[in-house]
């Protein structure tokens, strides 16, 4: 594919996602795999593009499969789309999906294709479980052994505890403290009260019902037969409730820091099952096959942090970037999503979006991002009451948004999420 | 040496290799003229020089079997005997290349490995294959009316053991690689590129060693050995050709002799040694090849080759691609419609269903019959996944648009029909086909609602689609041919013997069933007993009775047909009225419970006595099974006459094959036209007016069945 004279310019055509339900629920049955083909299927299917003229799938998951490392080839390989299809799989924590557009975006931009499918999903249903070193040496050993004695032999070593499985580790590797307490820390070195939390729980969940139940999601969420009895059919997410209230959450114990914690399960993002995809095309091709761009991108950046800081700060680190590029400002925002890891990371967020003394300190920036209005913020949820397949959040939210540009005949997005190690992304889109 | 249809190759060790290579032919079968040369090769084997020998093939395939065309036309018993015998001199002088002269030879067998190409395989010391999917091995000689008469019937049970043959002679389905291997009829299975290389270092390292034992003695599995147990003694061995006998009666009604005379000839052989037995297996062969049954086997299997290159239209119009099928309606048709689109055609399916439950219930469907098949044939799950992954649904329009084909099987209502085609062609593309899968609304009617009746035609699909081997697909005056030769070619990739047919009402194959249903109600009316009726018919080789189709079918879905037939095609077609009581007493058949059977928890008991009082009718009484199955058989046969004088056929091969497999007319009888051919029509003339003399007009014979009566023409020829 060769640039082309007009200027290229990243359109999104249509998103899709399945319902998500938490881990363990209604897609126990199912893989990564599972949910991202069927979501990728449905994309094509409904956006009637002809399979042969998609160049590239960029997909990503953060609980890799290892009997499919390359989900997106997987995914071209046991689906509608034609082998000839190029496909490779990324990874960013919980922005994995926000990096799967942008690489689409960027081959877009530079030229290299024309027509990409994105998108991300996790199951955490089937995490991969590991054993100890000590067991994993025996196994290697006795896969190796060449007769049944030294089989034997090699068993014959295993302790009790060397079979007591390793589930994936979701602590941070360089701090070894799990998000969850990343989050407690947060609260408590911005003030963020229990109460603040579940405020901003109930709201999240009161959101998403009424997206729901104005038909907001209706055309983004396709219905899911669960296989193989197909007796049951998923077809909202199963996640916000409508008896969130202040009450009923503050019966809840805190999880992390049983003591003297305020981050409860309701107010943290759940392990979540679920799937989605994007489909991308240069402006000018869109134009060509009469489609009509639900949104464009205008900018996006990533950002990074210290982990032994404040983890999950990196909305505010990434959105002054992306602006930037932009060439805007807050105010020029109409529509802001953010990821929601937990309550307290949001709104510590918030806080420091607001600060000129995080400005000055942090991003090295005279003046504050500017306030969030609430009016703009997170106005169907977020993945408080969604959910939040890690891999499946950042297509999800851009979706959503894309949407909305579209029903509201023009404006602008930000979409932002702190993900894992310290990052953050943001993009803004435009219509 | 250089030989016509064979490569002869001789190494430095004395290895002969001989690839059989059929001159002027894609496929290698055996002709008169290559047995002739295949004496010259053996020849050539049996000098000195030549230690050992590997048997392959240079084409794609090893051998698939006689060429059927030898057996028919003017053949004789006494030249069938002479032929047989050559053949056999032949094979057992292979035979004794490595029995007699201590030459080891090895088949090596990549692709079809049938009929005769098996008996040659079996003349070796040693057979291996290739593990590709392509590679087949069999003796499906029954299928067309004859038994394996090349040593088949005692060498295949003298390797594999006589279950095991039986099994594979009598039942004549074929055998996959590693199938093969199990039942000890290949020694191993290897990768296709390295097929000959091993059977050459095989064959060499054979040379002057012990020869192995041969068959299933070798294996000393404890299945095998209680196996052979009881084949050794003669009372295990009675009891085993009485379950083959037993078995092969339930599965073809004793209607067959082919598969009678394999049995009987593998058990000659196996209590009177094998001299015995090829006598037997060639004098059966000979008989076979000229009974009435051969005869119509045969120009079933003719018609169907003959149907695999008809693009079913008469211009040189040529079928687009497809690549996209939507099927609306995921009920029992739509969901087996989408599984064999996927499943055989490789196509992207969606279904589009009026709510969500409906689009499971059609994935459920497509899921049920890959899985199925999954097992069967062994596919890996990638394999199925893909299969899978390309089906989708929804209950909204969305991602219609780029359907190449939209096949509707939405409830049989012509208002809806309508309905749903307005909507379609609002959401698809200009040249999007729109064919019904109605069974009976005629495709016209149903075109009227349609902006581009040029894009209509009807695929009539039969239940259960996965399993129904026919697709009759019904053009209008206004269809486009190549419309229509899209149609024929989308079913032949689903895995369809597809005929093509003008509209009507009920089209070709619904339209017998009027009158033959309504003789059944008839001949209930005058007396005869459900059993007696039902019994008769499956007797004369249907796979079931009318009554019991009826049941099947659903009789409201029965009584529908019957009112839409009468009102097309007058008193001719009119039914006994009684049959309203049916209805009246809430019978719909198997789906409700209540019919003609007795139902308990989905399964069918004996006939409902209480059916009678139902009907108004009073004590049975005996008519006869010839009546029975002449009034049954002639009405049938007579409707489809004059489907041909209308025009609503293309062809008599067209009507023979609609009725074997859409509608189970017996396959040994070759389908109604191929029938009235061996009666003679004017025998068929003479009867039906003596039956319209009884019962009036609904018997008035075809006029073109009298124009051949008074020509001697016959419908196939
Ligand atoms: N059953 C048979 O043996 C047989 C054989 C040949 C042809 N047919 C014909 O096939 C058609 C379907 O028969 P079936 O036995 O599958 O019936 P079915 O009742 O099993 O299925 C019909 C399906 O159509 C769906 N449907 C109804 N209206 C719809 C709409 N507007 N949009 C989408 N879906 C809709 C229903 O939900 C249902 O699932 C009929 O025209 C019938 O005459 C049936």
């Amino acid at each position: 594919m060769s640039p082309s004279k007009k200027a290229r310019r990243v359109a999104i055509i249509d998103g899709l996602r399945t319902p998500f339900a938490k881990s363990g629920s209604a897609f126990k049955n199912l893989s990564t795999l599972d949910l991202a083909s069927g979501v990728v299927a449905e994309l094509v299917a409904r956006s009637g593009i002809d399979a042969s003229t998609v160049d590239r799938v960029v997909y990503g998951a953060v609980i890799a499969d290892v009997s499919a490392p390359n989900i997106a080839r997987e995914i071209v390989l046991a689906g509608p789309l034609p082998d000839s299809v190029d496909a490779y799989s990324v990874s960013r924590a919980c922005a994995t999906s926000t990096q799967s557009f942008v690489e689409g975006a960027q081959s877009i931009l530079l030229g290299e294709t024309d027509i990409v499918i994105v998108g991300g999903a996790d199951s955490l249903s089937r995490p991969p479980i590991t054993y100890s070193d000590r067991f994993i040496d025996i196994l290697m050993e006795a896969s190796a052994a060449r007769d049944l004695s030294s089989r034997v032999k090699a068993f014959s070593k295993t302790r009790p505890r060397d079979l007591a499985p390793k589930p994936p580790a979701i602590a941070e590797r360089s701090t070894g403290k799990t998000m969850g307490h990343c989050a407690e820390e947060m609260a408590r070195e911005n003030g963020i009260s229990r109460e603040a939390q579940d405020e901003f729980t109930v709201r999240s969940h009161a959101r998403t019902l009424d997206a729901w139940e104005s038909g907001i999601f209706d055309s983004e969420v396709m219905a899911y037969p669960i296989p193989p009895k197909f007796t049951e059919t998923i077809v909202r997410d199963t996640i916000p409730r409508s008896d969130t209230t202040m009450e009923k959450l503050a019966t809840l114990k805190p999880v992390f820091d049983r003591k003297y914690g305020s981050v409860t399960a309701a107010n943290s993002s759940p392990l979540t099952d679920g799937a989605s995809a994007l489909l991308l095309m240069d402006a000018s091709v869109a134009e060509a096959l009469g489609y009509e761009p639900k949104a464009y991108l205008r900018s996006y950046a990533f950002a990074a942090l210290d982990p032994n800081w404040q983890l999950l700060m990196g909305p505010a680190f990434a959105t002054p970037l992306a602006l930037d590029k932009a060439g805007m400002t807050l105010d020029d925002i109409d529509l802001i999503d953010m990821h929601e890891a937990f309550a307290a990371q949001v709104l510590s967020n918030v806080q420091a979006f607001a600060s000129d003394k995080f400005a000055q300190q942090r991003l090295g920036r005279k003046k504050a991002i500017g306030e969030i209005d609430d009016a703009k913020f997170n106005v169907y949820g977020g993945s408080i009451s969604i959910g939040h397949p890690f891999g499946a959040t950042g297509t999800r939210q851009i979706a959503t948004m894309a949407n909305e540009l579209d029903r509201r005949g023009g404006g602008t997005a930000l979409i932002t999420q702190c993900a894992a190690g310290g990052l953050g992304a943001a993009v803004v889109l435009e219509r | 040496m250089t030989y016509t249809n064979f490569r002869f190759e001789l190494s430095d060790e004395g290895v002969a290799t001989v690839l059989i290579d059929r001159v002027d032919a894609s496929m290698n079968t055996l002709g008169i003229d290559l047995i002739a040369e295949l004496a010259e090769v053996v020849e050539r084997l049996e000098q000195d020089d030549v230690k050992a020998v590997v048997i392959g093939s240079a084409k794609r395939d090893f051998l698939a079997g006689a060429d059927i065309r030898m057996f028919s036309g003017a053949v004789t018993a006494d030249t069938a005997i002479k032929g047989l015998q050559a053949i056999h001199a032949i094979f057992d002088r292979i035979e004794a290349l490595h029995l007699d002269a201590g030459k080891p030879v090895v088949a090596a067998i990549h692709g079809v490995c049938l009929g005769g190409g098996l008996e040659l395989a079996l003349t070796a010391s040693s057979r291996i294959c290739s593990a590709s999917p392509r590679t087949q091995l069999g003796q499906p000689e029954v299928q067309l009316g004859l038994i394996p008469a090349a040593g088949g019937t005692q060498r295949l049970p003298a390797l594999i053991g006589l279950a095991a043959g039986l099994e594979m002679i009598v039942g004549g389905k074929p055998v996959r690689s590693y199938k093969a291997k199990k039942l000890g009829l290949v020694d191993e299975v290897t990768p296709p590129e390295v097929l000959l290389e091993v059977a050459q270092k095989r064959a060499l390292a054979a040379i002057g060693a012990e020869a192995p034992e041969r068959g299933i003695a070798s294996k000393l599995s404890s299945d095998n050995l209680q196996r052979l147990a009881l084949e050794k003694n003669p009372a295990g061995r009675r009891l085993l050709f009485k379950k083959a006998y037993d078995v092969m009666m339930k599965q073809s009604g004793g209607h067959y002799p082919a598969p009678k005379r394999a049995i009987e000839a593998i058990r000659i052989g196996a209590e009177k040694g094998r001299a015995a037995g090829v006598a037997a297996e060639i004098r059966f062969f000979a008989e076979l090849v000229l009974t009435p049954e051969t005869a119509a086997l045969q120009s079933i299997f003719f018609a169907t080759q003959e149907l695999k290159s008809d693009k079913g239209i008469d211009s040189d119009a040529e079928p687009r691609e497809i690549s996209n099928v939507a099927v609306l309606g995921g009920g029992l048709m739509g969901g087996g419609i989408a599984a064999v689109s996927t499943l055989k055609a490789g196509k992207t399916v969606r279904i589009k269903e009026i709510d969500d439950a409906g689009v499971a219930r059609g994935l459920a469907y497509v899921n049920k019959v890959v899985t199925r098949q999954a097992k069967r044939r062994r596919m890996s799950s990638f394999e199925v996944d893909q299969i899978l992954n390309r089906v989708t649904g929804s209950s909204t329009w969305a991602g219609f648009a780029q359907t190449d084909i939209i096949i509707e099987a939405v409830f049989e209502d012509l208002d809806l029909k309508h309905s749903i085609i307005k909507e379609v062609e609002k959401v698809v593309g200009e040249n999007t086909i729109f064919a019904s899968n109605t069974s009976t609304l005629p495709i016209t009617a149903i075109a009227e609602a349609s902006g581009r009746p040029e894009l209509v035609v009807g695929m009539h699909y039969f239940s259960p689609v996965e399993k129904m081997p026919l697709l009759e697909v019904i053009t209008t005056d206004a269809t486009a041919d190549w419309v229509t030769a899209t149609a024929v070619k989308l079913g032949k990739e689903q895995g369809k013997t597809v005929i093509v047919v003008n509209d009507g009402t009920g089209f070709y194959t619904s339209r017998l069933l009027g009158p033959y249903l309504n003789e059944a109600a008839y001949l209930l009316e005058e007396g005869a007993s459900v059993e007696a009726i039902d019994e008769a018919v499956a007797d004369w080789g249907f796979p079931i009775g009318p009554l019991l189709l009826t049941d099947e079918v659903g009789i409201d879905v029965g009584a529908h047909v019957a009112t839409i037939l009468h009102a097309a095609f007058g008193d001719r077609m009119r039914g006994p009225d009684m049959m309203a009581g049916l209805i009246k007493d809430g019978r719909k058949g198997r789906k409700n419970g209540r019919g003609f059977y007795l139902y308990t928890d989905g399964k069918r008991g004996d006939v409902d006595e209480t059916v009678y009082d139902a009907l108004g009718l009073g004590p049975r009484v005996r008519v006869s099974e010839e009546e029975i199955q002449e009034r049954m058989s002639l009405v049938f046969i007579n409707e489809a006459t004059l489907c041909l004088q209308e025009g609503i056929l293309r062809s008599a091969r067209d009507g023979d094959i609609g009725a074997v497999f859409g509608l189970g007319y017996p396959p040994f009888r070759g389908g109604p036209f191929f029938t009235v051919d061996q009666m003679g029509a004017d025998v068929v003339v003479a009867k039906l007016e003596a039956l319209e003399a009884r019962f009036g007009e609904r018997f008035a014979p075809a006029q073109i069945l009298k124009d051949h009566a008074e020509t001697g023409k016959s419908f196939r020829k």
